[in-house]
């Protein structure tokens, strides 16, 4: 039988991983896949309290099910900016578009 | 230890080796096949977990679409096809090093303390069917369920607008 | 104790003995349920992987025949052993990676492919009690295995180091990407149809065939899966006359010989699941006594779709790439919405103390009607595309690209809204009526 604890650790250490990977990568891609790891983490944790918490109630799978609507839209989004983005200017270092910076 | 528990620790070793090659590898191309890895064991940890619906989901979603759209997205921004050359990460990456290894330190003590319910033991045959009706039910998700889908239009719409080609291409 | 042998229900008497054997030699009983289930998956393999060598010359002989000549009949009689020839000389070929190619991903790439055609097998029912995952999502756990064999391909078509063969990858990938939609539509047809998505489920729905409820759905099933197989006519992935020659020009001896596996193995698929959706799967004349005959009507079945596809490849010529994104998007996906809605419909409309020949008649005659409906439109717009023709071909050449307006998007997405408040008032409304 498999403690709670060890799922919220695993969702976790995907999640801390994820925000590494947003703070240090520096293609714009790059970044994308660690927020669809972030994303992956807090799906974990979502069907994890689903299942030792009330099994008979889906509220918890419902809401997986609108989490992946929402990341399937996001990825999709912020590949077509990022596409656009390539187009105009070459790139797609996070640190070389700063045409809004100060 | 129990098979169940074994299982889980390779698969959890598993997501957790090769996010951390997600974030690290210079070839972008090679992250992508790697968090590939990663979806896939996430989606085993959902059938650990008896969501199964659940589970194929993220294959057919995340691997099936969001990976390829992924895959995609590196193949239509490279320059040449060449590899990246330099360092893959920008100048502070240390400080997002810290910061996440000090995130993951304080969530596993805090999960640590408490005291958390073990596994109930409930018929769970029916979740597929309870699932489909709540998502169609007035009294209960039809509406997240609608707004989602218009979501997903605009999305769509959005998409195809920003990408498309326009003037510049001719 | 020694299992009763039961010559109506083989498999479960050999699984039996293999148990009480391996309990005699004193191993204990998760690790005999492990190697009974081992030796499961390993029999399915085995059996997935050996079927192309028969449905190879099977479609040799069958296309031959079909062009008035002999095909293959020098090696063994009537050419039984052309597949084990060209095994042969595909392993015996030299095998060249080319400069930089990324070596892991490149052998990688074919290796998927046919792991993702194997793992569809997992779920299809052979016989009542022969299934190797009884589980309850069976249709969706093959697509999404299904859309393993795209990323295989694109894997594949990147790591060969060629600008052609990534360019073959991209046509594929996006293929393969657009026919999912028209496919998961229609295999929402049999779900409604049978109340469940597991495969087992389904068959024992099908008193009356899935195929007379539901023909435009089987029909639509049909060609997405050819298409997502990329047979002829699809087949301007991997042609030999094409300029990009696919993503598989680079492969060679074995490696290749994966991939062509991979693909005569996915069409032998497809035609399963399609013979266990809208054919009726095991079903036939004297299963309930016999469980084990079940297994010569799927094959039936099977061969049968098999057959049809074959046919199908002999007879159309290969379509271009265009006229396959506007055969997807403009006709598929339309038809597939429009006949989603109409069946749903009328199968809630239709009282629930009915009997079930009288509800596929009715489901029947809907489909019919839809049929019917959209052959009008398409000669409509055949007729005003004749029209435009003879009478301005120059000028739409220098028609502006069209751009989406903000207000276009706007009423674009009132227009959602408004057919969604619609769609679901109806659909409570019609329920109401109906509980």
């Amino acid at each position: 039988m498999i403690p709670l604890s060890w799922y919220l650790i695993l969702a976790g250490a995907l999640f801390c991983i994820g925000v590494y990977g947003v703070l240090a990568r520096k293609s714009a891609i790059g970044i994308l896949m660690s927020i669809e790891l972030m994303v992956n983490a807090a799906i974990i944790n979502l069907v994890a309290f689903w299942r030792y918490g009330d099994p008979n109630n889906v509220s918890g799978q419902a809401f997986a099910v609108i989490v992946y609507a929402v990341a399937a839209a996001l990825a999709s989004v912020g590949l077509a900016l990022i596409i656009s983005i390539y187009r105009r200017r070459s790139t797609v270092v996070a640190e070389d578009i700063n045409l809004l910076k100060w | 230890m129990t098979a169940m528990q074994i299982l889980f620790l390779g698969v959890g070793i598993a997501a957790v080796l090769s996010a951390m090659l997600v974030v690290t590898v210079r070839n972008l191309i090679h992250a992508a096949l790697w968090l590939v890895v990663t979806l896939f064991s996430v989606a085993i940890t959902f059938v650990l977990l008896d969501a199964g619906f659940l589970a194929t989901v993220q294959v057919v979603l995340y691997i099936g679409a969001i990976a390829i759209l992924i895959i995609f997205g590196i193949m239509l921004t490279r320059r040449v096809m060449m590899s990246d050359v330099g360092p893959q990460v920008n100048a502070s990456w240390w400080l997002g090093a810290l910061l996440s290894i000090l995130l993951f330190a304080t969530v596993t003590w805090v999960v640590l303390q408490m005291d958390w319910p073990s596994l109930p033991t409930t018929d769970l045959s029916m979740t597929l069917n309870e699932l489909g009706h709540s998502l169609v039910d007035p009294d209960k998700y039809v509406l997240p369920f609608e707004l989602a889908s218009i979501m997903l239009i605009v999305a769509l719409i959005g998409a195809i607008a920003i990408a498309w080609p326009g003037k510049e291409s001719q | 104790m020694m299992p009763q042998f039961d010559v109506g229900n083989i498999g479960a008497y050999l699984y039996e003995l293999i148990g009480w054997s391996l309990s005699l030699l004193g191993i204990q009983a998760s690790m005999i349920t492990f190697i009974q289930k081992l030796v499961g998956g390993l029999v399915l393999v085995n059996f997935v992987l050996l079927t192309p060598i028969f449905t190879i010359w099977l479609e040799r002989k069958f296309l031959a025949r079909f062009q008035d000549r002999l095909g293959p009949n020098r090696v063994g009689p009537y050419g039984l052993f052309q597949s084990f020839a060209d095994v042969v000389k595909l392993i015996t070929k030299e095998d060249i990676t080319p400069a930089g190619a990324d070596k892991v991903v490149y052998n990688i790439g074919p290796v998927l492919s046919v792991v993702s055609v194997i793992g569809i097998w997992t779920v299809i029912p052979f016989a009542s009690t022969m299934v190797g995952a009884n589980i309850n999502v069976g249709i969706l756990y093959s697509v999404a295995i299904g859309a393993l064999g795209t990323l295989a391909i694109m894997m594949g078509g990147w790591s060969s180091n060629n600008k052609y063969a990534l360019l073959g990858a991209f046509r594929t990938a996006a293929q393969l990407v657009s026919y999912e939609v028209p496919l998961i539509v229609a295999l929402l047809v049999p779900t409604m149809l049978a109340g469940s998505m597991g495969m087992n489920d389904i068959v024992e729905a099908q008193s009356v065939w899935f195929i007379i409820s539901a023909p435009i759905a089987a029909l639509v099933f049909l060609v997405a899966s050819i298409a997502e197989v990329g047979r002829t006519p699809f087949d301007l992935l991997e042609a030999e006359s094409e300029i990009v020659a696919g993503f598989h020009i680079e492969y060679s001896g074995m490696k290749f010989g994966l991939w062509m596996l991979g693909e005569f193995a996915h069409a032998f698929t497809i035609s399963a699941l399609t013979a266990v959706l809208f054919l009726g799967g095991w079903r036939g004349p004297l299963v309930d006594q016999f469980p084990i005959l079940g297994i010569f009507y799927f094959l039936a079945k099977t061969y049968f779709v098999y057959l049809f596809t074959l046919w199908i490849r002999v007879t159309l010529p290969r379509i271009r790439i265009d006229q396959m994104n506007d055969l997807n998007w403009k006709f598929l996906v339309p038809l597939s919405l429009a006949m989603l809605v109409m069946m749903s419909v009328v199968y809630k409309a239709v009282p629930s103390g009915v009997s079930e020949a009288i509800r596929s008649l009715v489901l029947f005659s809907a489909n019919l009607a839809l049929i019917v409906a959209s052959l009008g439109l398409l000669a409509r717009a055949s007729r005003k595309l004749q029209v435009a023709e003879q009478v301005n071909i120059d000028m739409s050449r220098a028609r502006a690209p069209a751009n989406l307006s903000a207000l276009q998007i706007l009423l674009l997405a009132l227009g959602a809204v408004a057919f969604l408040a619609i769609f679901v008032i109806a659909t409570q409304l019609v329920l109401g009526l109906t509980t």
